[in-house]
Formats: structure tokens, sequence, C-alpha cells
């Protein structure tokens, strides 16, 4: 499918722009979701597609062509996230939002106690087990997303959720 | 439940707003906000790289969507609309020819209250036979109210037509202005196109600010420049009526 974005992307970029939103923007909401918080998401989500567009508008069409879409939205992505967190840490104002379409979906119930968990991995391990589980990419597609090996990857996965496991035994 | 399958399901749907604020965001679909005229609401239309239209409520692209303009020069946007200049608000003139932006920004000069000819903003964009290329600039000016076309009158002096939903618009907004464009038409109809002092011996376009303050007892009316000229008046150099 997202082969199949990208040949259309190349042929008639701005009518099928849209579709590469739709097509991802759940997979980066809830990844920045848990990532960058319930704060940011919002609007860390519609950058990442705006810088996205911005790109690809200067990309020729054979580039966009060959593009492995996912990933690389997801670079995009986690840069502003990081972005995000240091100048969070900087300087601790909220992002303004400007909401004119009013109430966002309820959170699920256990929602604050994964941020707490996952606040406690290592940040390339969260990063990873957020791609992967909550987001549901392929090892490959997180390693182009991280510009690390996938076994890197595929071990950071593997290590953040056996500490998962533990802070959910230690909770219990 | 597993662990995987417990973080699959922290999996969220987007907010319903991103796309339509990734196409604002983009430019891909323009965006409007709704001011107030001197006649009336209008509809400005807007991309990230500035304003794109101004229209009347029911002239409205359809595709366009109701938001707030980019935080960066919002606040803009009354003022340009109120002063009739565009100032330092950004303008998406990426649609209008490179001809009709050059008359465009010579319009934009033009001061609050006052009005030139096309003739005038023909020979202030260099091309003195151009009145027509330029009257039909104005017609399909895309940003009317801050770029002022309504300070743009017919050579004869009359008012003439308006794009803005029609000349009585036209007329409002120079009465909002203080531009008196009964005594414009008046002078129109005397033949009298510009007015000169015949204590300084300079003549200028009749709503100059410095023709308003010649007394009637030393203005001086001529039909035309030739015959300013031939009586020894100077062009005005603020209004440069010559160009």
């Amino acid at each position: 499918m997202m082969d199949d974005l990208c040949h259309r992307l190349a042929d008639d970029f701005d009518h099928a722009f849209p579709d590469l939103v739709s097509a991802l923007s759940d997979d980066i909401y809830s990844g920045l979701r848990r990532l960058a918080g319930a704060d940011a998401a919002e609007d860390l989500t519609q950058e990442t597609f705006i810088r996205a567009y911005r790109a690809l508008q200067a990309y020729p069409s054979q580039q966009i062509r060959t593009l492995r879409l996912r990933g690389w939205v997801w670079t995009i992505a986690l840069n502003l996230g990081r972005n995000h967190a240091r100048n969070r840490a900087r300087r601790p104002t909220p992002v303004a939002l400007e909401d004119r379409f009013g109430v966002h979906d309820p959170e699920p119930p256990d929602s604050e106690a994964w941020d707490r968990r996952l606040s406690r991995l290592a940040p390339t391990q969260r990063r990873a087990v957020v791609l992967r589980h909550v987001v549901g990419l392929g090892y490959d597609e997180i390693a182009a997303a991280v510009d690390r090996p996938e076994g890197t990857v595929k071990s950071d996965v593997h290590r953040g959720l056996e500490r998962l496991r533990q802070l959910i035994e230690e909770e219990s | 439940m597993t662990l995987e399958n417990q973080l699959a399901g922290l999996r969220a749907p987007a907010p319903a707003q991103t796309a339509i604020a990734v196409s604002l965001g983009t430019g891909l679909v323009p965006g409007f906000a709704v001011y107030e005229a001197p006649f009336g609401d209008v509809a400005v239309m807007f991309t990230p790289a500035g304003v794109r239209q101004v229209r009347l409520m029911d002239e409205l692209d359809p595709g366009a969507v109701e938001a707030n303009p980019p935080r960066a020069w919002a606040d803009r946007i009354p003022r340009a609309l109120e002063e009739g200049r565009p100032g330092s608000l950004p303008l998406d003139l990426s649609e209008v020819t490179p001809f009709r932006q050059s008359v465009l920004g010579v319009a934009a000069t033009i001061p609050r209250g006052e009005v030139r000819s096309y003739g005038w903003l023909a020979r202030h964009v260099g091309k003195p036979g151009a009145s027509r290329a330029v009257g039909s600039a104005m017609a399909s000016n895309p940003v009317p109210l801050i770029v002022p076309c309504h300070r743009v009158v017919r050579s004869d002096g009359y008012i003439g037509a308006y794009s803005l939903g029609g000349p009585e618009n036209k007329w409002a907004l120079l009465r909002h202005e203080g531009a008196a464009p009964e005594h414009l038409e008046e002078l129109a109809a005397a033949g009298m196109r510009y007015l000169g002092s015949d204590t300084t011996g300079v003549f200028c376009v009749p709503s100059c600010q410095r023709a308003r303050r010649i007394t009637d007892q030393h203005m001086v009316g001529f039909r035309s420049e030739a015959s300013a000229l031939e009586a020894g008046y100077r062009p005005c150099q603020v209004c440069r009526p010559l160009g």
C-alpha cells in the first residue's frame, strides 16, 4: 500500500498528499502521544506532516518513488519529538493549541500508568518499544527511522519489554 | 492479555482535525477568516505564505476552511484592512503575473483618503500607455481593501467601477476614509483633473494633501498635465502627477 502511495505521490503530489496524511496520521499520533506526551502530540503530528510536505515537494519524483515512506516520515516525527523535549526542558511553557474543533477522544483508563512505566525505560528502548508495539512498525522500518542497525533495534525492543514486565511485577 | 497486546491497545486515532490542519498548514487548502469592512463582512483567504484573497462572503471559495490565520501575522490583517495598505502583512501573490504584481505594489502606496487615476498608476509602473492593462490589473486585484484599488479612479476623475461588490462599495470606502468622492466627481464634471496654486506654481492631483491646502482664491484648475505645464506650473513632489 505504501509503495502504491509513493507512486501516486510521485505522479500527482498535491492530490496524493492527503492520502499520505490519512494513511499515517494514527501511526504518528499514537507514537508521539507516548513519546512526547498528550499535550504536544497533536501539534507535533500536524507539524510532522507539514514538514514532510515541504521536504517531499523538493524531491525529484524518482526519489519519491523509491522512498521507504513510513520510516522516512518517522524520522521527521522523532526529530520533532526530540526537539520538543529539549525545548520543554529549557523553557517549560506549554504549547498553545489553536483548537477550534473541540473535544478529544478519551484516553484509555490505564493511559497514565503506561506513561509512567514507559518513562522509566531508557530513551532508545522506549522509542523502540513504542514504534514496534504501539505503532506497529516493522524492525526494518524502525531501523531506518532511528538510523540504527536492525539487530540493535530488536535488542532494544526485547530489553524494553523485559523492563516493562519487571516494572509491572513491581507494581503488584 | 500479553504485554504486546496491551501496548497495541494504546494505539489511538489522531484527532479529527489533523487532516484539515495539515491541509491548511501546507497551503493545499486555503483558510479564511471573517472581518468587518465599512460596507459589511469580508472573508480574508490565506495560505501559510500570506493573504491570498479578500472576497465578499457570498463569493467565497467553497473549498476554503474557516480557521485562525497563522499566529505570526494574524493581528496584521485587521490593521491592513483598516489602513488600506499591506504594511508588513505578507501577501501570497504567487498566482499573479509580475506586471500585475508591480501595479499592485504601486497602488499600495496611494495614501489613505486620496485617489489616483489609472493613467497615474500606469505612469508610475513605467508604462505610460498602459492605462487599460492597469485597469484590468485593478479589476482582478485579489486583495482589495488591503491593496487599495478603491483609491484608483478613472483618468477623467470620475470614481468608476469596483470589483468588490460594485461602485457603491467604492464610494462607501472613500467616504469612510474622508476622500470626499462627491467633491471629486464635481471636479471631474468641471473637467478639472489637476489643481494648482498660483502662489507656489505647483500642480497636484485633486486629492493630494497639498492640493487640499490651496485656498479657493489661489486655486487654478487644469484639464490636462500639458495645460498645467504650459501655464508654467511644476508637478507636485508629493503626488507626482507625471510619474
